[in-house]
């Protein structure tokens, strides 16, 4: 909200500066966004006002004025299509400096001397209402420097205020705070009943008395509505960052300001019947004022006549009602409309006002009566007209009630960690327009927050009163005792850390990129699933939650790879969204990676390119932080990865996730290279870690057998390597796989395995002949089960 | 005894010239051995006196020593040599680059995220986390944001049409953690948060990390003390200001916004504070007892503290970074200069 101080001075005049009060306000929870200016910086500009005008003897348009500054006279060339005698004007004289460093000179114009210039509204930084020039009124004092005159060294100052401080949407809520807080006295605008001229009113009927439970209006007849606002309304407004629209308008517009109440006026001859304040009926079309035709629902309260509705309550009135520059008499509406009955309806219609604003936070449901007394008489001051009786519809019980809080001393202590003399208790919530009855204990009051002030509701909105009119500032400051909580993580359980770290020691970035990611994309790399789709997604490509993590990596990928990567290994935690029968979600916490080119950082050695082995060996470094016997790999599909090198790791006999190398028509599909490689894992599984257990150190001597198998070239080693180790028993420690030969002199599609065999007992030194007999098992169960004989 | 020093002098210009070790072994065979010219002459003493013996046999074992204390000195001087030929041979050149993969990093989100763990774990909080779909009772509901309060309008959510939204903060947490549990609570919640919102200073998904502390007789001023170390802590600076300002959350009361000295200009004013010398860096609060009731907890015996801030903005604040957006492009040449 945009309030300026000149008018807040007017309310309150605490002997403050603009940056100390600022402060203040910043302190007391009403937070200033920025201070602006209310006027450019000029000068040398005051009320002149134009003597005589004759035309230019050269040019048409120009003509000579004589203009008076109350004290001399100075001849003026002036080009506007406004200018003429008698009327007042801002007047830069000779030695003036306007916004943007235009100083003002002596100057022959077409031969014709001109002392100053005749200044329009934007030439002054203010709002143009006309063409040609700012006309003042005619009681504009000649002579008076002109930003005097309207109050130009003025601030503007913009409060950000937060949704509970609804009683602050106007200068006497804000100058109410100001008040408290420097213990000053406000100036409270008389406000007085103004008598009927007229008898004129209209019924009123509330149909839905919790929406609207009060509804005051009043007609007035005979209004001028092309009479001028009055400058320093005028002023006022623009300041507030409104414009002028027509004296109703603007009436209405500097009581919401000043006041905080939302009035509006319709034009009485467009209003057949009564007043019904009622909910739409479904369908019901409205023409608001910015000329939307709204269809309306049924949970929207509107006002009515007896044939339509009229306007959307509390938001926006309808076009046909509106006061034209034709009207000639109004009815002037304000009410109270419950917050609940207007909150998000504003934005439900793609609107938002200054009225819906403040009706959806709430309005003090005292303050209608005054405020339709301060408008009628403003309106009867600028546009004339004869009032009528105010008529009011009220639903006394309907209306919010006053809160009543018990608030006890212990309390305050409790929750601010410091005690508050029971004399500033009562002083501070008096100032705020509290009543309070101690009771007899003297530790407890029973506190009656005033009307304006609905926000309050519970003790502790009246402790955090406290503190915020005593100074969170001034509030005590420790570090708690206290023992940590109890929850304890195993030790045997891998922190998430230590996995990533894991990672990033073998060369990783970690990424995080959105978990909602394009639907098309999506679908290329896990067709299978069909995602949760977002109802208002940011943009399209956006759309979805991922079901992989491999979609956000892979479109990072080519982000780098756009942009001259070379070599790429990046990592990435975090859900992924898998929906599930019946509505259900699974959000599970995955860790996934890619590599991308050669296998170690290029040095003066060659390169290798990175292959599956690699992305593999990263992926049993991760295991190997857990449990690696408790994994397993097998040769797997999935849809974005090629199916002759892609590995399901299975803890458990459950797969728990994927490895391998870019499908080649995927990565055709998304412009990546062929050799990329990717890993998704579920994180949990790879969190169960064991806890060591000392299994005693071994002196006796191991020994090693070396034993090479030719094999069909389609038989895993991983399936021959298990063979291997059920066939032995606890004295087999180790079986390596050192190397692999397929060549002519093995045969077509066979292939060598040399696998190093490690023997070893606990308690003795085997024997030749022990580790011979296990050899030979070993040699007849593979040839057995994969028709494996021992190369020479 | 003439014998004796011509052999000597001969040994002794034989050890000169011999050009290794192997050489110079064979010379102290030639003339030292069991059977070695020189050890031949002791064989001769038995001709001797018994007078004369001792005298002649001391002064061919000064002569034996002498041949021996030439081959010892000719040897160390083989052996430096030979060490020396050897250590040129095998001379690299240190200046290539070393072999091997050099450490990449976490994203700078995550390391200030780690940062902000490490500070609370030592102060005994768990670290929680909850779902990032959630549902409207905890992400709102339960907060004591109604589907009508103004302050939803502040989160542009992201929903899904049944019932089932993106979180907005990581505030829910709270709420499921005392669901859960029994009091005394203490925890932080870092995690992932999602508003509608899109330009340069907001992304649709961002960081928060939400801390709670539910006990017996927490008051504002522990909130106050745990923020105030906590910040001194994040930035470094002993005596950072830190101000509390009266702001306004549904779920909690009394509220604060919470203001630090800009650490980028010391609190002078700059661009990055809009030359207010503050930098706004998280909101907190005592729990409001609408949330503690739907935690289930007892709000007449209990009370606590939470907070709620953005991870990003501490970032960047920390780290430089300039340009929100940057943290989700994770383009690798922003990334690899978090190490």
């Amino acid at each position: 909200m945009l309030v300026n101080e000149a008018w807040l001075r007017e309310w309150v005049n605490p002997a403050v500066d603009t940056d100390t009060l600022v402060k203040q306000l910043t302190m007391a929870g009403l937070e200033v966004d920025g201070v602006e200016p209310a006027a450019p910086v000029f000068s040398g500009v005051v009320v002149g006002q134009v003597e005589s005008c004759e035309p230019h003897p050269d040019a048409d348009k120009l003509r000579v004025c004589q203009v008076s500054n109350g004290s001399q006279t100075a001849q003026v060339v002036c080009g506007a299509s406004n200018v003429r005698p008698g009327l007042k004007i801002p007047f830069a004289q000779v030695g003036a400096k306007l916004p943007g460093d235009f100083k003002i000179k002596k100057a022959k114009l077409r031969g014709v001397e001109s002392n100053g210039m005749l200044c329009g509204a934007s030439e002054l930084g203010l709002e143009d209402l006309i063409d040609g020039l700012m006309e003042l009124p005619d009681d504009a004092p000649v002579g008076t420097d002109f930003r005097e005159y309207l109050q130009l060294d003025d601030a503007v100052i913009e409060v950000d205020l937060t949704p509970n401080r609804a009683d602050c949407l106007s200068v006497r809520g804000i100058a109410r705070e100001l008040g408290v807080m420097n213990q000053c006295p406000l100036t409270e605008v008389a406000i007085s009943q103004v008598t009927p001229a007229i008898d004129d009113t209209l019924t009123i009927t509330l149909a839905d008395s919790d929406a609207c439970p009060r509804y005051l209006g009043r007609v007035i007849k005979g209004v001028n509505v092309k009479a001028d606002t009055p400058l320093w309304m005028v002023e006022r407004l623009r300041r507030a960052g409104l414009r002028t629209i027509d004296p109703i308008v603007d009436v209405t517009n500097y009581v919401l300001l000043e006041l905080g109440q939302p009035l509006h006026a319709f034009d009485l001859a467009k209003i057949s019947g009564g007043i019904t304040v009622r909910k739409a009926k479904a369908d019901e079309t409205l023409v608001t004022l910015d000329e939307q035709t709204l269809t309306l629902r049924d949970d929207t309260l509107v006002i009515a006549d007896d044939s339509a509705a009229l306007a959307v309550a509390g938001v926006m009135g309808g076009k046909p009602s509106a006061v034209t520059d034709q009207t000639q008499d109004i009815f002037l509406e304000c009410a109270f409309f419950a917050p609940l009955a207007i909150a998000g309806k504003a934005r439900s219609y793609g609107l938002h006002t200054d009225s819906s604003h403040r009706f959806e936070r709430g309005v003090d449901p005292q303050l209608q009566q005054d405020a339709i007394e301060r408008a009628t008489a403003l309106i009867l001051e600028i546009a004339g007209g004869q009032p009528g009786p105010v008529c009011e519809a009220v639903e006394d019980a309907k209306l919010p009630q006053q809160a009543e809080i018990a608030l006890r001393a212990e309390r305050i202590e409790g929750l601010l960690g410091m005690a508050l003399p029971a004399e500033q208790v009562e002083d501070i919530l008096g100032r705020l327009g509290m009543a309070i009855t101690p009771a007899a204990s003297g530790d407890a009051w029973t506190v009656l927050a005033p009307s304006w002030r609905f926000d309050m509701a519970i003790e502790p909105d009246l402790i955090e009163e406290l503190a915020r009119i005593y100074g969170y500032e001034k509030l005590p400051s420790r570090v708690p005792a206290g023992s940590p909580s109890g929850d304890t993580v195993g030790e045997n359980v891998v922190a998430v850390r230590r996995l990533a770290d894991t990672l990033i020691d073998r060369g990783y970035l970690e990424a995080i990129t959105y978990t909602f990611v394009e639907p098309g994309l999506l679908k290329q790399v896990e067709p299978r699933v069909e995602p949760l789709p977002l109802l208002n997604p940011i943009s399209a490509d956006l759309g979805v939650m991922r079901t992989t993590l491999l979609a956000g990596l892979f479109s990072t990928a080519r982000h780098n790879l756009n942009r001259q990567a070379d070599r790429l290994r990046l990592f990435e935690t975090g859900l992924r969204f898998m929906p599930q029968a019946q509505g259900e979600l699974e959000q599970t916490p995955m860790i996934a990676g890619l590599v991308y080119g050669s296998a170690q950082p290029q040095n003066w050695e060659g390169k290798r390119a990175a292959d599956f082995f690699d992305l593999k060996g990263d992926v049993e470094a991760l295991l190997s932080l857990s449990d690696a016997s408790a994994f397993s790999f097998t040769a797997g599909e999935h849809p974005a990865l090629h199916p002759g090198q892609t590995a399901a790791l299975s803890r458990g006999g459950e797969v728990v996730g994927y490895l391998g190398r870019i499908h080649p028509r995927l990565a055709a599909d998304l412009d990546l290279p062929a050799n990329l490689y990717a890993f998704e894992l579920a994180l949990a599984p790879l969190q169960q870690g064991i806890l060591p257990h000392f299994a005693g150190v071994s002196d006796q001597p191991r020994m090693r057998r070396d034993l090479a198998f030719v094999v069909d070239a389609g038989v895993p080693a991983g399936d021959l390597v298990a063979a291997v180790r059920d066939t032995c028993d606890e004295r087999l420690t180790d079986v390596r796989i050192f190397d692999i030969y397929q060549g002519d002199s093995i045969g077509e599609n066979r292939k060598s395995l040399a696998l190093g065999l490690t023997f070893q007992d606990r308690s003795r030194t085997l024997k030749d002949q022990e580790v011979n007999d296990l050899v030979e098992a070993v040699v007849s169960q593979v040839k057995q089960q994969f028709n494996a004989t021992l190369r020479d | 005894m003439e014998n004796l020093n011509a052999l000597v002098d001969a040994a002794l210009a034989e050890v000169e010239q011999a050009g290794d070790i192997r050489v110079l072994d064979d010379v102290r065979v030639k003339y030292l051995g069991k059977k070695g010219e020189i050890s031949a002459l002791m064989k001769g003493l038995g001709k001797l006196s018994a007078e004369e013996r001792p005298k002649a046999g001391a002064v061919i074992n000064e002569g034996k020593q002498k041949v021996q204390d030439a081959i010892t000195a000719r040897k160390t001087l083989l052996e430096e040599a030979a060490l020396a030929e050897q250590l040129a041979s095998e001379t690299v050149d240190v200046t290539l680059p070393g072999r091997g993969e050099m450490p990449g990093n976490l994203h700078p989100v995550n390391r200030m995220r780690r940062r902000i763990e490490d500070f609370f774990l030592r102060l005994g909080f768990d670290i929680s986390e909850g779902p990032e779909v959630e549902d409207d009772f905890h992400n709102f509901e339960a907060l004591n944001i109604p589907s009508h309060h103004p302050a939803r309008a502040m989160h542009d959510t992201f929903y899904f049409g049944d019932g089932r939204l993106l979180r907005t903060h990581t505030s829910p947490v709270q709420v499921r953690v005392m669901e859960q549990g029994k009091p005394p609570f203490r925890i932080i919640a870092p995690g992932r948060v999602y508003r509608c919102d899109s330009d340069l200073t907001h992304t649709p998904m961002f960081h928060q990390v939400e801390g709670l502390l539910v006990d017996k007789d927490i008051t504002f001023a522990d909130l106050r003390g745990t923020v105030a170390e906590f910040l001194r802590f994040i930035f470094e600076v002993e005596d950072l200001p830190v101000r509390f300002r009266p702001s306004y959350f549904p779920f909690t009361e009394p509220s604060a916004e919470v203001d630090v000295g800009c650490v980028s200009c010391s609190g002078e004013g700059c661009r990055v504070c809009s030359h207010t010398g503050w930098l706004e860096i998280m909101g907190c609060g005592m729990v409001h007892p609408k949330v503690l009731e739907h935690g289930g907890v007892d709000a007449s015996e209990y009370s606590g503290f939470a907070f709620g801030m953005g991870i990003e903005r501490i970032t960047m604040l920390r780290y430089g970074v300039n340009d929100l957006r940057l943290f989700f492009e994770n383009d690798t040449r922003f990334l690899s200069q978090f190490s």
